[in-house]
């Protein structure tokens, strides 16, 4: 049935059209039918898409754009889990201001995002470029080096802590064979940082790869060939030529890793909370503590705030960097 | 020729140099999970011990309600995916179909919001409700870490499906739902295939909802493993037995579907939590 009518509003719709347009009926009559069929059938063809999208609008409403709100809405509360709520208008936010602790956390979270960001897209770069070309068994040995990526955080976590561990651990063996002096790694201040950021790189170093060897593959030959004819050595080519050609795919990675390493929880949460002492707190770990050990969640929404604000403001930093660098090159051809 | 043989083995020196931390990581693992305390305590460490401790892995199951755990990570993996799939697979078809991508912006957003500020609001919701102890809250929480991966996935696969064939049954009068499943559904199989395992190893390693979320009752694996980190008298065997069986289905996954994992990374490059 509902098949049927819309055809027959087609032909109306021919018809009337026949009637408006006389001189282009009588010049070519039949193309004006046909035309004014396909018309309206396109017309009768826009299905409804909307119902498909609909159950998963409600549920990312409730699941991610409530919560989002409600953070906002918290943090401008006075509100200690198990206490009366109040009105506290900007005060969370000046305390944060004021917050030491936070200032320390937000310093940590930049040393250790910058760490992790340069440490994976240097190594992965290096990666790719080796997995971009043939030998044998490289299929096995991608397949092994994607394989810390996927692993389970908490479970790598946990075997890293032994195998950074002072007295008994495999780390401190192997430094002893070429002669380097036993290192306290995340069990010191001063070393807690690069420990875990060497398991944060240990852990992401393929999704960098994998990123830019999809780069590398859609590089095209000709380029290579007419440099090497022109004497170009390995390192010309690839600083003039791989570099400029892979770039996009280098910012992706940039800013994914940026995004990830900004958000790092579970690695510094299962091996050290923080410690020793705050040295390795960073404000994913800082807000936390606050909401869920001191149970302040007031003020850990404005943390939440604060921090989302700053994720977002270096993701949208890098993405201005990056459509620049494509207009320079747009211009520079 | 003989150059070119030389750069290969050059080559393969250099992949394997690289992958050499992979390697020796999980060798290390596997070592550690099989040897009695006296070897692991051993200096200079011992890597292939002289009797294997077995027992490590039947301690895992038999002293820490293991299998418990192991049940609650497939059930809320589990749920969290398939429902994930029912709404986000028909959602990544509309919002292609639409030429709405625009909308995805919202899961760009939703990716860069760290895990921590869904847990805040989600926490008092599930605890007003009270369904706190159940776990259901988890697998409410995990679809934060699923759907947007499922939908973003879906919306790259759509958009490169053939619109000719859809045209042509909506022609015959097949209403949209039919062109859905009869048309576009079956041709977008291995598209589903990548988002079900991607969403099924984020939201099997997601570690930051469990940790608040879950009672004794309803940890799944990944926090009954750091629970006996910290709780237990560190005794390293079992502990590594713990982390490997954790992490090992996931690992096999991913060499039995390592080009559907690389092609929804790369593509979508997602990852939840």
């Amino acid at each position: 049935m509902s098949a049927i009518a819309p055809e027959r509003t087609g032909v109306t719709t021919g018809r009337t059209e026949v009637t408006t347009d006389r001189t282009a009926v009588t010049t070519d009559r039949t193309e004006v039918t046909m035309q004014a069929i396909e018309e309206s059938q396109s017309v009768r063809l826009a299905p409804n898409y909307w119902p498909f999208v609909v159950p998963a609008l409600v549920v990312v409403s409730a699941v991610i754009v409530f919560p989002w709100a409600f953070t906002l809405w918290m943090s401008v509360n006075r509100w200690t889990l198990g206490q009366s709520r109040s009105f506290a208008g900007m005060e969370n936010y000046l305390r944060l201001a004021s917050d030491p602790r936070f200032w320390e956390s937000l310093v940590h979270t930049l040393t250790y995002t910058s760490l992790s960001v340069a440490a994976p897209m240097f190594l992965g770069t290096v990666a790719a470029l080796i997995f971009d070309a043939r030998f044998p068994l490289r299929g096995l040995l991608r397949g092994v080096f994607v394989m810390p990526m996927m692993a389970t955080p908490v479970a790598v976590a946990l075997v890293w802590t032994m195998m950074f561990h002072p007295q008994l651990g495999v780390l401190n063996y192997l430094l002893s064979l070429v002669g380097i002096p036993a290192q306290e790694w995340i069990f010191n201040a001063n070393t807690v940082i690069p420990s875990l950021v060497a398991v944060e790189t240990w852990q992401w170093t393929p999704l960098v790869m994998l990123i830019v060897l999809g780069g590398l593959a859609s590089v095209p030959r000709e380029p290579f060939e007419s440099a090497e004819i022109d004497g170009a050595n390995a390192w010309q080519q690839f600083r003039y030529l791989t570099l400029p050609m892979i770039a996009p795919f280098l910012m992706i990675a940039l800013i994914i890793r940026t995004i990830d390493a900004l958000k790092s929880f579970d690695i510094i949460y299962a091996m050290t909370q923080g410690g020793p002492g705050t040295a390795s707190e960073t404000i994913n770990i800082y807000l936390y503590n606050t909401a869920f050990s001191y149970y302040d969640i007031g003020y850990g929404s404005a943390m939440a705030v604060v921090f989302f604000i700053v994720i977002v403001a270096l993701s949208f930093i890098l993405l201005m960097l990056r459509q620049r660098s494509q207009w320079n090159d747009a211009e520079g051809k | 020729m003989s150059s070119r043989l030389l750069n290969q083995i050059g080559l393969f020196f250099a992949a394997l140099v690289i992958v050499s931390p992979a390697i020796l990581f999980f060798l290390w693992m596997i070592s550690l999970s099989l040897k009695f305390e006296i070897d692991n305590g051993a200096y200079p460490p011992i890597l292939i011990p002289e009797r294997f401790a077995w027992s490590n892995y039947v301690k895992v199951f038999e002293e820490n309600n293991f299998l418990l755990y192991l049940w609650n990570s497939v059930l809320v993996t589990g749920t969290a995916t398939l429902l994930a799939l029912l709404i986000g697979v028909p959602a990544g078809y509309g919002i292609a179909r639409l030429k709405a991508e625009r909308s995805a912006v919202v899961i760009m957003i939703a990716r860069m919001t760290p895990g921590l500020s869904y847990l805040i609001p989600l926490f008092l919701l599930f605890q007003w409700i009270g369904i706190l102890g159940t776990l259901w809250p988890q697998i409410i929480i995990h679809l934060v870490v699923t759907v947007p991966i499922v939908v973003w996935v879906m919306i790259g696969y759509f958009e490169t499906t053939p619109m000719e064939l859809e045209e042509a049954a909506n022609i015959d009068g097949a209403s949209s739902w039919q062109v859905f499943r009869l048309v576009a559904l079956p041709i977008a199989k291995p598209g589903i295939v990548v988002a079900f395992i991607l969403s099924v190893i984020f939201s099997w390693n997601n570690f930051v909802f469990g940790v608040v979320l879950a009672s004794r009752e309803t940890r799944t694996l990944p926090v009954a493993v750091y629970n006996m980190l910290s709780y237990e008298q560190v005794s390293w065997g079992p502990l590594a037995a713990a982390a490997l069986v954790v992490t090992l289905p996931v690992l096999v996954l991913t060499m039995f579907a390592q080009k559907q994992i690389v092609a929804g990374l790369t593509a979508g490059a997602v990852k939840g939590g």
